[in-house]
């Protein structure tokens, strides 16, 4: 059913279809309107057989999913940014006990100083929780992976992560078409733990794992992270077969084939970075996209297969790891091993500020022009920054950047 | 998929993991001898016989007394219980009322008309047996269980010696020595009354006895020189005592004020008897109340009944109608000195209760039995005189003349005797270490009062010989029963199978006590401290 | 009050023993049944005379039993998680739990909300911690799940600070005790007066349905409270006082005696509350000055040696008094 909604709306809907049994909530802007949702859901008896609880910290609601996993309930949460940090002990545990515990991370800054507005710095900062990690790029992509992520959790047990920026998806009006009930439950089924608290078959879920063994697991979850790389492009096609569109998946390459230069970005900036590939298409430009759907696990053969034949790539990446620079920019670099590809990083649209078409098509035709070093912070005022450092921060740049552009 | 790897685990799997290797002391189950059999003359097991009232189980009660003493309902009332002066409860709030439980069990005995168990066989071998007062009878009674033919010979007119002549009706009821004394008899014990025997080794030789036991007790007063007029108005307690045993106890003519002259049980017998009889009775003791050998008890039911008391006083002389006493004063050693000062006491008769002495007799001719010159028979370990085959017992050896000892040796003496019989000697099973005070964790006894028997009212006290003291009911001899805190030996509380932090306590189910499992154990001691009645014992491990 | 979990009254030993075969059957501990479901079993790694190994063993227990096995408990880190369940091996035999150090709460708050949207109303949910993981770090989770009236009995296990990680202090050490963080040195030796928090207090004041103290030396009381809080639903929390005989310098056979002498002393106070309000106490049985207790355990030594610190211990025995008359400690017990 085609509907103009709001993208928390979306989510919040499709996350009802997939009939969670135990969601648990605490506010934090911009995840709130997905939880207001979900709760009058509830209330009003639409979502039924569903327990919401309201908790007093986002530490107690990935708790309280872990608990509701545990004894066999399909659970769901949400949260953005220091909410995200609030749980991170439990974001570690859920995965480390392969609880299949599906979150929406509305992606948003992280303080200080505190910003609500949305960049990618919170999913960043739990890249190594162990978490298989999804980022939307539409609302309708949104309403898509959640039911791809119930469907990928429960099957590998592990919890599934799925990333929606902030207001730009969260708070956005956009034409969805919501699967209807019969659908979702023919592509989901219902929740059969792998591991359940049962009297009728006690078992310990939660052991101390000393250094005889803690390899192996480590081993393990990354096993199951490999596993999952091989099930999410199964599933992304069997959802295309029951749903007839395109969702999810690895990452959708965008007119790539045969293109110099490929963008790649994560989220709901892929759209205007696509609108500008198109347009510097037709200025003779040969330009590509790649919106990564899938951060975790990373597909470094794929992307590597996929960017084979760009001689250069743009990184274009909402989060920053000071002193490191771009951390999908790192991976990617990664997953080109030795290649001769220029790979040029850009940290833009941090804490809310706009990415504009303009920008990004500056950024590319400087990339053709070989003017731009391997990492620029888009549309970044100098002068702010000259004030506060005293203008001594060009040759600094210069002095840790490996490509030296030509001006 | 299966459960995730080494966080998820199969329940109980820690049993692999032996914790016993951390252990440096180990718990044992140990027994202890409780301070109430240890102290008692006739070797009951009053703390097991205890343990099954606690549980209503009488009728096992009784015979656990049975197996050591045949007299429960007498002991009840005569003994004057030594377990009661060891109970450790005393440490806690007043000793269990062991005797009352006792007389219990006995009087529910004769009236449920429980008979002693017989032997299982007959020897064949004959025993006699001298003196029918309670060594003799206790003798017999044990002989008798053993499965030997039993023949009592006794030169008075009745059953019972001491505890029928030397303890008055109102503390010891005749039919309660009736009916314990026929429960012996029932076992095929024959008794020859009225019959002074007077050539032991010729009686044995022709009447074809194969042992013999002595016990004719200490019943020939001992005499003090007291100047008076009239010798007859001197008499001997147990002289008295005697009288006292026809059919309709009366008083002797004696006069209306009677002097007892001495401080022990006999002493208040006497003065208690003459004062049910209508007579006044004053008792002199040379020492002070806390010095008397009599028991304070009988000290206060005396006092309660009228009876006077002269304390720190000796006999001089008697003159007509009084007697003159010296004041006495105790030295630092408690020893009484004459003080040089004199009074005179209003008095007819005095009766001396200063101690008795052995009528040997009956002894001196046999070849090889010693005596001292109280006529004491000195006997070997064994209960054996000089003489083989011939044992003695009672009042009439070196010990404490009560009865309850006289039982005491009448079974130690049967069972040698049956050692000597089958030609093998009687070896008394190791006693454990003493259950003392402190090896009690007490906290888990919960407090209980003792239970007090009635007491006859003082008019009816003071002019009758029915007893004064009367019996707990059933719901008061369990409760006192239950006061038992099982010094030493476990009573399966499950104390230690409920504090073991580790598991280690392996319940074996009613009866059968615990074991510890030394695969878990780890040697902490929360057993052994909390084990109520000290029955856990640490013990280092070789390392 | 139920049926089985009454006090009664027993001559010989009372019902302070665990068992006594004088007493039915039904009124003995669940301790002292051979068929205790033993919810940690032997093998664990606690050292020597671990109350917390007991008192957990004591109430998870009595909560099998009050709910016929059909259980789930739900473990903070600790000293009971970590000796527990190193793998390979597992000590407990209920369907167990162990998440975080400080989440224990939320997490049986979700075990029960998973039951009750999976319509398995019959089995109930327990979650348990040591005084770290419940009065500190746990502690956000747990009001949370107070406030929320879950359907879960929350069992502290107070020893009394961080044992697990080394004795230091915790808002659970008492005044005047060492531990690692507070050294017995100084003006104010040991842990200083005025701090720490009286969490069953604070319970009630959540106004949920029970709140209880109990100690492993009173197995009958505590079992009875295990079994009152199983016969109710909403939030329930037992702390249960859990001497640990290595942290506070006792000997391991003592484990028991400190418990008793905490409460006899008054210094732990043994109660009850429903909504809010207090029910019931326990009345001293055979009251101890504050010193018979402290004097057991070394973390006190400095109070004693190398001179009596008599000022001190009547500050701690002042505590003790406030216990006494807060609880009505020393009432006559009403005779049956």
């Amino acid at each position: 059913m085609l509907k103009q909604i709001e993208g928390s709306r979306a989510v919040a809907e499709g996350v009802a279809l997939c009939r969670p049994q135990v969601i648990c909530a605490y506010p934090i802007t911009p995840q709130t309107h997905i939880v207001e949702e979900l709760g009058a859901l509830v209330k009003t008896g639409e979502l039924h057989g569903c327990e919401f609880i309201n908790v007093e910290s986002e530490f107690a609601a990935l708790s309280v999913a872990i608990g509701a996993s545990a004894a066999g309930a399909r659970a769901y949460t949400a949260t953005s940014s220091q909410g995200l940090l609030y749980m991170t002990e439990a974001v570690y545990n859920a995965s480390g006990m392969g609880l299949p515990i599906v979150m929406t991370l509305g992606n948003r800054a992280i303080g200080a100083p505190i910003n609500i507005w949305n960049d990618h710095s919170d999913a960043m900062a739990i890249r190594d929780a162990g978490w298989i990690m999804l980022f939307a790029e539409t609302n309708q992509e949104a309403i898509d992976l959640h039911i791809q992520a119930f469907r990928l959790a429960e099957e590998l047990s592990t919890p599934v992560m799925v990333c929606v920026d902030g207001f730009i998806l969260t708070h956005a009006y956009e034409q969805v078409e919501m699967p209807s009930q019969k659908e979702v439950d023919h592509f989901l089924p219902p929740f059969e733990p792998a591991q359940i608290l049962d009297p009728n078959k006690p078992i310990t879920l939660g052991a101390l794992v000393g250094p005889e063994a803690f390899a192996e697991v480590r081993y393990l979850a990354h096993r199951k992270q490999l596993t999952a790389m091989e099930r999410i492009p199964a599933l992304a096609h069997e959802f295309a077969m029951n749903f007839a569109r395109d969702s999810g998946g690895l990452f959708h390459p965008y007119k790539t084939e045969k293109a110099k230069t490929i963008i790649v970005a994560m989220g709901s900036v892929c759209g205007t970075i696509k609108d500008v590939a198109d347009d510097m298409r037709e200025a003779g430009h040969s330009v590509g996209v790649i919106a990564l759907t899938t951060f975790r696990p990373f597909p470094f053969a794929q992307l590597r297969d996929a960017l084979k034949g760009a001689t250069k790539i743009i990184v274009i990446e909402k989060s920053l790891t000071a002193g490191m620079g771009g951390p999908l920019a790192a991976e990617i670099k990664l997953a080109l091993g030795k290649s001769k590809q220029t790979l040029y990083s850009v940290i833009a649209g941090l804490g809310g500020r706009p990415i504009t078409k303009d920008s990004i098509r500056g950024i590319v035709e400087r990339v053709a022009h070989d003017e731009l070093p391997d990492t620029t912070f888009l549309d970044l005022n100098w002068d702010v920054v000259n004030e506060a450092v005293g203008g001594a921060h060009t040759q600094l740049i210069e002095k840790h950047t490996n490509h030296k552009p030509k001006s | 998929m299966s459960a995730q790897f080494a966080s998820t685990l199969e329940v109980g799997t820690s049993l692999k993991n032996h914790t016993g290797s951390w252990r440096t002391e180990r718990p044992v189950y140990v027994d202890r001898l409780p301070p109430c059999n240890n102290a008692c003359p006739a070797g009951e097991n009053t703390q097991g016989w205890l343990y099954q009232a606690e549980e209503g189980n009488y009728r096992a009660a009784w015979e656990e007394i049975m197996e050591n003493n045949p007299f429960p309902a007498i002991m009840g009332r005569a003994c004057y219980h030594p377990c009661e002066s060891s109970c450790n409860r005393a440490s806690l709030d007043s000793a269990v009322n062991i005797h009352a439980v006792e007389r219990f069990l006995g009087d529910r005995a004769i009236e449920m008309k429980w008979s002693a168990k017989t032997p299982a066989s007959k020897s064949g071998k004959r025993v006699l047996v001298v003196g029918a007062g309670p060594s003799g009878l206790s003798a017999a009674y044990h002989l008798a269980r053993f499965g030997h033919d039993v023949t009592i010979v006794e030169a008075g007119p009745a059953i019972g010696g001491m505890m029928r002549f030397g303890i008055p009706a109102y503390r010891l009821p005749r039919n309660v020595i009736d009916a314990e004394v026929k429960r012996i008899l029932d076992l095929g014990v024959k008794v020859r009354l009225n019959e002074k025997v007077e050539d032991i080794p010729a009686m044995m030789g022709s009447e074809g006895f194969d042992a013999c036991f002595v016990a004719i007790g200490a019943h020939l007063a001992k005499r003090v020189n007291i100047p008076a007029p009239d010798a007859g108005r001197i008499l001997d307690a147990i002289g008295l005592l005697r009288d006292l045993e026809s059919e309709v106890p009366t008083a002797p003519q004696i006069g209306r004020r009677v002097i007892v002259y001495g401080g022990g049980n006999t002493a208040l017998d006497v003065a208690r008897s003459v004062k049910r009889l209508g007579q006044e009775a004053i008792i002199v003791y040379r020492r002070t109340r806390e010095k008397m050998p009599a028991h304070d008890f009988e000290v206060q039911e005396a006092l309660e009944e009228g009876v006077q008391f002269h304390w720190l006083r000796t006999v001089t002389h008697m003159t007509g109608e009084s007697i003159t006493v010296e004041k006495m004063a105790l030295d630092k050693d408690g020893y009484p000195q004459p003080t040089g000062e004199f009074e005179t006491i209003e008095g007819d008769a005095l009766v001396l209760a200063v101690g008795q002495n052995v009528d040997t007799h009956v002894l001196d001719s046999i070849p090889g039995v010693e005596h001292d010159k109280d006529g004491v028979v000195k006997v070997n370990p064994s209960m054996m005189t000089g003489h083989p085959g011939v044992f003695a017992g009672g009042d009439m050896v070196p010990s404490e003349r009560t009865i309850t000892v006289a039982i005491g040796h009448g079974k130690k003496a049967a069972r040698n005797i049956d050692a000597y019989l089958r030609g093998t000697e009687y070896v008394p099973s190791p006693k454990h270490a003493l259950a003392t005070a402190e090896r009690l964790n007490t906290w888990y006894y919960s407090d209980a009062d003792k239970q007090v028997q009635p007491m006859l009212d003082d008019l009816r006290r003071r002019n009758t010989f029915d007893e004064v003291v009367g019996g707990l009911d059933e719901s008061n001899a369990l409760f006192e029963a239950r006061r038992c805190m099982s010094c030493g030996n476990c009573f399966e509380c499950d104390n230690c199978f409920g504090v073991c932090p580790d598991n280690a306590v392996i319940k074996l189910g009613p009866g059968n006590r615990f074991q510890f499992n030394y695969d878990y154990c780890k040697g902490c001691g929360v057993c052994a401290a909390e084990c109520p009645c000290g029955a856990i014992e640490m013990v280092a491990e070789e390392i | 009050m139920q049926e089985g979990t009454q006090r009664v009254k027993f001559y010989q030993t009372g019902t302070l023993t665990v068992g006594n075969r004088l007493l039915d059957v039904e009124l003995r501990t669940v301790q002292a049944t051979t068929d205790r479901s033993n919810a940690i079993t032997s093998g664990h790694r606690a050292c020597q005379g671990c109350g917390e190994a007991l008192g957990a063993r004591y109430a998870l227990d009595a909560a099998m039993r009050a709910s016929n096995g059909n259980m789930i408990a739900v473990n903070a880190t600790g000293c009971l998680e970590v000796f527990s369940t190193p793998y390979p091996e597992t000590s407990w035999t209920l369907p167990w739990l162990h998440s975080l150090f400080g989440n224990a709460a939320a997490v049986a708050s979700g075990v029960a909300a998973a039951l009750r949207t999976q319509g398995r109303h019959d089995i109930r949910v327990v979650a348990q911690g040591g005084d770290g993981g419940t009065t500190d770090i746990g502690f956000a989770c747990l009001s949370g799940m107070f406030e929320r009236n879950d359907d879960v009995l929350y069992i502290c296990y107070d020893n009394q600070g961080y044992m697990n990680t080394g004795v230091q202090r915790s808002s659970a050490t008492p005044p005047t005790a060492r531990t690692a963080t507070t050294p017995a040195i100084g003006g104010e030796p040991g842990n200083i007066f005025g701090t720490g928090k009286d969490v069953p207090r604070i319970a009630m004041a959540h106004e949920i349905p029970y709140v209880a103290t109990a100690s492993v030396a009173d197995l009958h009381d505590l079992e009875a409270k295990v079994t009152k809080a199983m016969s109710m639903h909403g939030a329930r929390y037992i702390h249960v006082f859990v001497p640990c005989p290595l942290g506070w310098g006792a000997p391991t056979n003592s484990t028991i005696r400190v418990a008793r002498l905490a409460s006899e002393s008054a210094l732990f106070p043994l109660f009850e509350a429903e909504h809010g309000e207090v029910i019931a106490s326990s009345p001293i049985r055979k009251q101890v000055p504050v010193e018979d207790y402290l004097k057991t355990q070394n973390r006190f030594a400095h109070l004693f040696k190398p001179e009596r610190d008599e000022e001190r211990i009547a500050v701690l025995q002042q505590m003790a008094d406030r216990n006494i008359k807060r609880y009505d400690l020393l009432r006559e017990e009403v005779k049956a």
